[in-house]
């Protein structure tokens, strides 16, 4: 009797519990014929914990900004936020908020503002996922934001000049970023981390940007795994930051003559380690970086697969395959201050007497025509030409004008893994 | 009977009776698949094949024809004695050296590659190669049968013959090479695509460029070079002016036969 008292008490308790959990997150539906008619009327009724269920239509509101912490806004059916070629579309200022399932579009040039398809300001762990942004001077832009999740949005703008067009996902301070299989295209620079820490970026695709595919300044800590950036204007460029690890990316088609795979300009300690760097003018470059360590790469069918200016010192090359590039490595100097050890090089005419896997002669990889190039550009036409190679021959027998320090002497026989 | 078809007919059956154009043949595929056999990537071998196209080519065109025209020379005259249109003659002739050397390129190189079609040599780098490979030997012939049909002293025609394959490969080369340095400060692109232009060998290599090594030419900073080699344009330029090197000594040398005095 009495338990039986007990059970309906405790029974009632979960009830009403429950009760007042669902009370606490109301669905709050706006669309044409819903309780809510816009979505600016229903951010404004909305309590925290609450979601805004937005069903398919074009919306064209005032900018959109959500004040609400722990707010959900959730497409239903791709319904279209219009910027109307004037505005911001949407406006994070709350912490724990997500965003998910909106069509944002539109918001214009400006020349004034930086206006963005999502902005995040001043708010923690936001999520902002399975959006489709499109033809924005901005699209998704944390500022000041921390601990956010951007994830598999896709993000577009079409024919926009460089002078005319913001980055597909830009990070201004804001430190712990998560930025995971987006798909951007078309915009100046893909991805941009300004003085923004501690973030990841995996498994995104970021193409056809104006300018940069992946742009980082003053970044330190971050990490960059399994991107694809192809067909980038200038490629990718990180500068000005320290302990960055860039590991199994991609990067392809980079042409023009100040293009690069990847750039990496003041870097302090890092790891470039088991990318592939494929078909670009300059696969990857290195100025003023110090104790990288890059290994394990993939370079076929570059111009030029490493250039690595003097002033870039203690870095270390080891098992990168280098294959079928016009020139392996140049420098700008007779000194190496880098290190070159155990790669494998297609160029490489060695043999291996012991059969331990490791060449017996030395390998110098810059080539004498390399250096005929970077100080008379012009006779680049000559490439591949005989008397090229017979040059490049009396060369490596005789070494005179090319860096005797800049040696692999440990070549391998076969390519790595 | 038509005339061209009778002394092409002759120049094949007297060419492939050659033990030579069989060893060319085979010395074009064993290179090619040796190359693929020894753990080669097709754009290593296409590589590699584009140096042996470049030099070896261009000297087997030369001397073989020189030695061959020669070597025509009575049938020729035995030929001339009948009332026989000249022009249709020395078509026969030229064909009768031009396509087998083309041909035994073409069968030589081109089989390992479509064998190997697997090991990642791009289509168009293989096309390329082929096409250049049988522009050289077109052009080379030609120039050959007027190296041939300007003196009568064998000897002096074979010594012309490698005098023009060393100045074609490796003296031009270096003359332009030497040229880029001392003019560095002047704007140079024009100048050096049309040296490139004039030059059949030259030719041949920039249309191999333009199709393998895109990514190092684009790199210039010559907003000309990336016009020229970001587009078909390039390899349209390139294709035309090896034509040009096949016709303009074809015609010469079809002039200085008509007009000879057997």
């Amino acid at each position: 009797m009495r338990n039986a008292v007990m059970r309906r008490a405790v029974l009632t308790a979960l009830l009403s519990l429950a009760a007042a959990s669902t009370a606490r997150a109301t669905d709050l539906t706006v669309g044409p014929g819903a309780r809510f008619a816009t979505i600016t009327a229903a951010l404004a009724a909305a309590q925290p914990g609450d979601r805004v269920l937005v069903r398919a239509g074009t919306y064209r509101e005032a900018t959109l900004v959500v004040r609400t912490p722990r707010l959900t806004v959730q497409g239903d059916g791709w319904p279209v936020l219009d910027g109307q070629g004037a505005r911001e579309v949407l406006v994070i200022a709350a912490d724990d908020v997500t965003v998910r399932g909106l069509v944002l579009t539109n918001t214009g040039v400006s020349s004034l503002e930086d206006r963005a398809g999502i902005r995040a300001r001043d708010a923690r762990n936001c999520v902002i996922e399975r959006n489709r942004l499109r033809d924005n001077l901005w699209g998704i832009y944390l500022q000041r934001a921390t601990d956010c999740i951007v994830r598999d949005n896709d993000i577009v703008a079409h024919g926009a000049k460089q002078t005319e067009s913001g980055n597909g996902i830009h990070l201004w301070y804001s430190s712990g970023a998560r930025v995971e299989r987006n798909h951007i295209r078309g915009h100046r620079d893909g991805i941009y981390f300004e003085f923004s820490t501690l973030g990841v970026t995996r498994d995104n695709v970021s193409e056809q940007s104006q300018r940069y595919g992946m742009h980082f300044m003053f970044s330190d800590s971050c990490r960059y795994e399994r991107n694809i950036f192809r067909d980038n204007n200038s490629g990718v460029a990180v500068m000005y930051s320290r302990g960055v690890v860039i590991h199994d990316n991609r990067f392809e088609r980079s042409w023009g003559s100040a293009a690069y795979g990847l750039l990496l300009k003041d870097i302090m300690g890092g790891e470039i380690s088991d990318n592939v760097f494929s078909r670009n003018s300059t696969g990857l470059f290195v100025e003023g970086s110090s104790r990288l360590d890059v290994r394990g790469n993939e370079f076929t069918q570059n111009g030029w697969a490493a250039k690595v200016l003097a002033d870039a010192d203690q870095n270390r090359f080891t098992a990168n395959r280098f294959a079928g590039n016009a020139f392996d490595v140049t420098t700008n100097s007779s000194s190496a201050n880098s290190t070159f050890d155990g790669n494998w090089w297609d160029e490489y005419k060695g043999y291996d007497l012991n059969r331990d896997g490791v060449g017996d002669v030395a390998f110098h990889p810059v080539r004498l025509f390399a250096l005929v190039v970077e100080q008379h550009p012009a006779a680049l036409l000559l490439l591949r030409s005989p008397l090229v190679s017979i040059l490049d021959a009396a060369e490596r027998v005789l070494p005179v004008l090319t860096p005797e320090a800049l040696v692999d002497k440990h070549p391998l026989m076969r390519p790595p893994r | 009977m038509n005339v061209v078809a009778l002394v092409l007919n002759a120049g094949l059956r007297d060419l492939s009776r050659n033990r030579w154009i069989v060893a060319y043949t085979l010395c074009f595929f064993g290179i090619a698949e040796g190359l693929f056999w020894f753990g080669g990537t097709g754009p290593q071998v296409l590589l590699s094949l584009l140096n042996l196209v470049l030099l070896v080519l261009p000297l087997v065109a030369l001397v073989f024809g020189t030695i061959h025209v020669y070597a025509s020379r009575e049938f020729v005259e035995l030929l001339l004695a009948q009332p026989v249109p000249r022009r249709q003659l020395f078509a026969g002739l030229y064909l009768g050296l031009a396509l087998p050397l083309a041909g035994a390129f073409v069968v030589g190189a081109g089989i390992p590659f479509a064998v190997h079609a697997r090991q990642g040599a791009s289509l168009g780098g293989v096309a390329a190669l082929l096409t250049a490979g049988v522009g050289l030997s077109l052009a080379f012939a030609a120039i050959a049968t007027w190296i041939a049909l300007q003196t009568d002293d064998r000897l002096k025609g074979v010594g012309i013959a490698l005098a023009t394959w060393l100045a074609a490969t490796v003296v031009y080369d270096g003359l332009v090479l030497g040229a880029a340095a001392v003019f560095g400060d002047y704007p140079l692109e024009r100048p050096l695509l049309g040296l490139m232009l004039a030059n059949p060998v030259d030719v041949a290599r920039v249309l191999v460029l333009t199709q393998l090594d895109v990514s190092a030419l684009m790199g210039y900073t010559g907003a000309l070079f990336q016009h020229t080699f970001g587009t078909v344009l390039g390899t349209g330029v390139a294709a035309t002016a090896l034509v040009a090197w096949c016709v303009v000594p074809l015609g010469l040398a079809e002039r200085l036969f008509r007009r000879r005095d057997f």
